[in-house]
């Protein structure tokens, strides 16, 4: 907050503009605004601190095998979507290939770690290596487009990562050209097998808990380095060349040579990242490295709040964790439901209309059941995807055919129109399409989307962006942009 | 899991029976190319208007060529047809142009719309997602396997080219025929369109210039609407004639084909008609060739190298015009 002054005297050396800058943005009343003004002042290293100690306690709350597994996974897509958050997030280049140097990465280690070469080097000599020869890659790729627009970037990088996929899936038989005789470099589909575990210092980390203290311990230190550039000079210079180019290269920043920075940066923690996959899955293949996992990392990042560290963090836990559950039809049903309510009584207000909403759509489902059960009984006969209570009451409520497969995929493209539909009405109109879209919604979960999570998945991956970026753009933590005048 | 159970094996791309290698791959690069070429219009199109690279085009050419093995499978199974040929060719391509094209209103209204004044990379993100949304719908829908056009086998019964002066066994095929034709056929419209009409000059003029166009009394929102069916329609159409050349559809084929035809628009020159047709045509006579006479594993490879060389010496493109920034 600026100190009341006199309006009438400009204060010498002080910009009136950036000094009230604070006093501009839009700040919530009441005590959701104070607890969010005194978290404001904790310092942001604080959170990390915290966020470490919690991680770290994870293998002493559980001996699960799948749960540290899934926490090592999310470690990983962090430490991505912090290498990401640093191209797109601070310098604001948009990098679609960036799980290719992910996939660079690892079988970079896989090549120097493995039977396969009968190369054995050190870990701790690999990963320099490793890293700086990612880096480098992410400088050749970005140098064509150094001068260019943004747009122009996102091609090259794009093509660049469906080059490295089709060329390592193919790497069995490569010759130069086809001049000379025919190498096996990257053992085409059938990837690269018994790779090394981590070897350092003498230790040999062979356990689960072992890989998830040492991904996180790599974490933090990424983070403590990503920190500490977005608060230096050259990141305060990515962001102003993020935010407008041209003045930042008036105002003399170096702006080609920083996206060139930016980019080999994010590329290098990738590679980083790849390391650490290759060695604890011990077999790489290059179809890990294709589209469905760039755009999970550019989820989370979105999700989280591009350009915001604390964002990534969440982000990486609130898309993995989901994902995850999504896998198991029973847990995810649970999921499913929570958040449809939460959702309504987030966006409805007054609150009212979400007792009279959801209350519209439980007697509209009973309506729909009974004319279905009198009208074509085979069409309530199928299985709910979750048991239990929720089961047995949604067996008496959903609609469920026995072969929902046609029914549930033509119900699945009336649910999207139905949903578009519903964001171009208002008031109360909205609310009552809102019952029988909420229905639709129900009855395609249940009958199509919990019994294939595979798909479903991406399928919500795809959504999340969507409706983040036209809802939302700033992700959960990040902060709106102030706009300039 | 992305390139089904296939993996990464393109489909036949041409008959077996060709001998001759160089008109063969002269012959598949430009009935591919013609394909890319359609799609690299849409792109192009919308590029210069709204500056947005529509990475959801090529999933809009997914949808059109299922709409049109949906309405093979309407009309009589395989070599089995209950309506004459050239009816349902024509309600092929009619329902898929159309199809597309409201496909492409829909993205446009419901997902770009509120972006126009976002910074730019937001749109772009949420092309992405778009596009990943479509396929994965696609494949809940459609199933993950592919699909053939297999009523149109007799599309590939070849025409024997002895009698235009060309090497004794080289062999060209009626689809490939019916693509170039009817890709070109497409090419005349679009060009009458919008050379010759008023919303084709409004679209004109929004692309020069948005905000001038407005003031000029255009209204940006129907021609940005009417681009985006053009564009959209003609990716359907391109969808069809994939279906007819190749046979084979599924739902991922969409990524692959736009990110070539994305790529020709850029050697062309983004936002250039004439542009994108050629682009269209040296990425597929360079892919052709480089399948036929090098490796299908390095046809990206040598791709990939046109596109950077493009962009160190031309970069914007071969027929586009440098552009100047304005502050």
């Amino acid at each position: 907050m600026t100190e009341p002054t006199d309006p009438s005297t400009p204060r010498v050396g002080v910009d009136e503009w950036v000094a009230s800058h604070e006093g501009r943005r839009a700040h919530r009343a009441g005590v959701a605004g104070r607890v969010e003004r005194e978290l404001a002042r904790v310092p942001r290293p604080a959170f990390y601190l915290a966020f470490g100690a919690v991680a770290a306690l994870l293998p002493a709350f559980t001996s699960n095998g799948y749960t540290i597994r899934v926490g090592f996974d999310t470690l990983l897509y962090m430490l991505l979507a912090l290498g990401l958050n640093i191209t797109v997030g601070y310098a604001g280049l948009l990098d679609l290939g960036y799980i290719a140097f992910y996939g660079f990465g690892a079988y970079g280690y896989a090549m120097l770690a493995s039977p396969k070469f009968g190369v054995h080097w050190d870990t701790l000599a690999v990963i320099p290596v490793v890293v700086v020869a990612t880096a480098i890659l992410g400088l050749l790729v970005a140098l064509p487009s150094r001068r260019l627009l943004g747009d122009y970037l996102a091609i090259v990088t794009l093509f660049f990562g469906q080059l490295f996929v089709t060329v390592y899936q193919n790497g069995e038989a490569m010759s130069v050209l086809g001049f000379t005789k025919k190498y096996d470099v990257t053992g085409g589909p059938n990837g690269i097998p018994n790779i090394d575990n981590f070897n350092a210092f003498g230790f040999h980390v062979g356990s689960l808990q072992a890989y998830y203290y040492v991904a996180l311990a790599v974490f933090l230190a990424v983070l403590a380095a990503v920190y500490l550039v977005d608060r230096s000079r050259t990141g305060r210079a990515w962001r102003s060349l993020r935010e407008d180019p041209l003045a930042a290269e008036l105002m003399g920043i170096p702006v080609n040579r920083l996206k060139l920075v930016a980019f080999a940066c994010g590329a290098a923690i990738a590679g980083l990242a790849g390391t650490m996959f290759a060695a604890l899955n011990t077999a790489v293949f290059a179809a890990d490295f294709d589209v469905p996992t760039l755009i999970i990392v550019y989820a989370m990042l979105i999700l989280g709040g591009a350009g915001s560290i604390g964002g990534v963090i969440l982000g990486a836990v609130v898309v993995n964790v989901s994902l995850e559950v999504l896998r198991t039809p029973g847990h995810a049903t649970w999921v499913f439901f929570v958040l449809l309510a939460a959702t309504l009584v987030a966006r409805m207000r007054p609150w009212r209309w979400v007792a009279v909403v959801l209350g519209g759509t439980i007697a509209f489902g009973f309506a729909v059941h009974a004319i279905v059960s009198a009208v074509w009984p085979r069409g309530v006969h199928g299985q709910a995807a979750v048991g239990g209570i929720l089961g047995s009451g949604l067996r008496h409520w959903v609609v469920l055919p026995s072969n929902p497969m046609t029914i549930g995929n033509v119900a699945f493209v009336c649910l999207v129109l139905a949903v578009l539909g519903v964001t171009l009405l208002h008031g109360r109109l909205q609310k009552l399409a809102l019952v029988p879209t909420l229905y639709l919604a129900i009855f395609v979960w249940e009958n199509r989307l919990a019994v294939e999570p595979s798909v479903t998945r991406l399928i919500l991956v795809g959504v999340i962006l969507i409706v983040l970026m036209n809802a939302r753009p700033q992700g959960l933590l990040g902060t709106s942009r102030v706009e300039i005048v | 899991m992305w390139r089904g159970a296939a993996g990464r094996t393109a489909p036949p791309l041409r008959p077996p029976q060709n001998r001759n290698l160089f008109v063969t791959e002269l012959v598949a690069g430009v009935s591919h190319g013609s394909v890319y070429a359609l799609i690299a219009l849409g792109y192009s199109m919308v590029y210069g208007i709204l500056k947005l690279l529509n990475f959801a085009h090529g999933d809009v050419y997914m949808v059109g060529s299922f709409i049109g093995f949906g309405i093979i499978t309407v009309f009589g199974g395989p070599l089995n047809l209950h309506v004459s040929v050239w009816l349902m060719l024509f309600l092929m391509f009619f329902c898929a142009m159309l199809g597309g094209g409201l496909l492409g209103v829909m993205i446009e209204r419901f997902a770009y719309r509120r972006l126009r004044n976002a910074p730019r990379i937001a749109p772009l993100i949420t092309a992405l997602g778009v596009s990943f949304f479509l396929e994965n719908a696609a494949q809940l829908v459609l199933g993950a396997q592919y699909q053939s056009y297999n009523a149109f086998s007799w599309t590939n019964s070849a025409i024997a080219l002895k009698h235009f002066g060309l090497p004794a066994h080289a062999v060209i095929s009626y689809a490939q025929v019916i693509v170039v034709v009817g890709a070109v056929v497409l090419m005349v419209f679009l060009t009458l369109f919008v050379q010759r009409t008023q919303l084709g000059k409004a679209m004109r003029a929004t692309s020069f210039d948005r905000e001038a166009a407005a003031m000029m009394g255009i209204d940006v929102d129907r021609v940005i609407v009417a681009t985006f069916f053009i564009g959209s329609a003609l990716a359907g159409a391109a969808g069809v004639f994939n279906g007819i050349a190749y046979q084979q559809v599924w739902p991922y084929m969409g990524f692959q084909a736009g990110l070539y035809a994305f790529i020709a628009a850029v050697v062309g020159g983004i936002g250039n008609l004439p542009g994108a047709v050629l682009g269209g045509l040296v990425i597929g006579l360079a892919q052709a060739f480089s399948i036929g006479y090098l490796s299908s594993t390095f046809s990206d490879a040598i791709v990939f190298a046109i596109l950077i060389a493009v962009m160190i010496a031309r970069p914007s493109g071969l027929l586009g015009r440098a552009a100047v920034q304005k502050v």
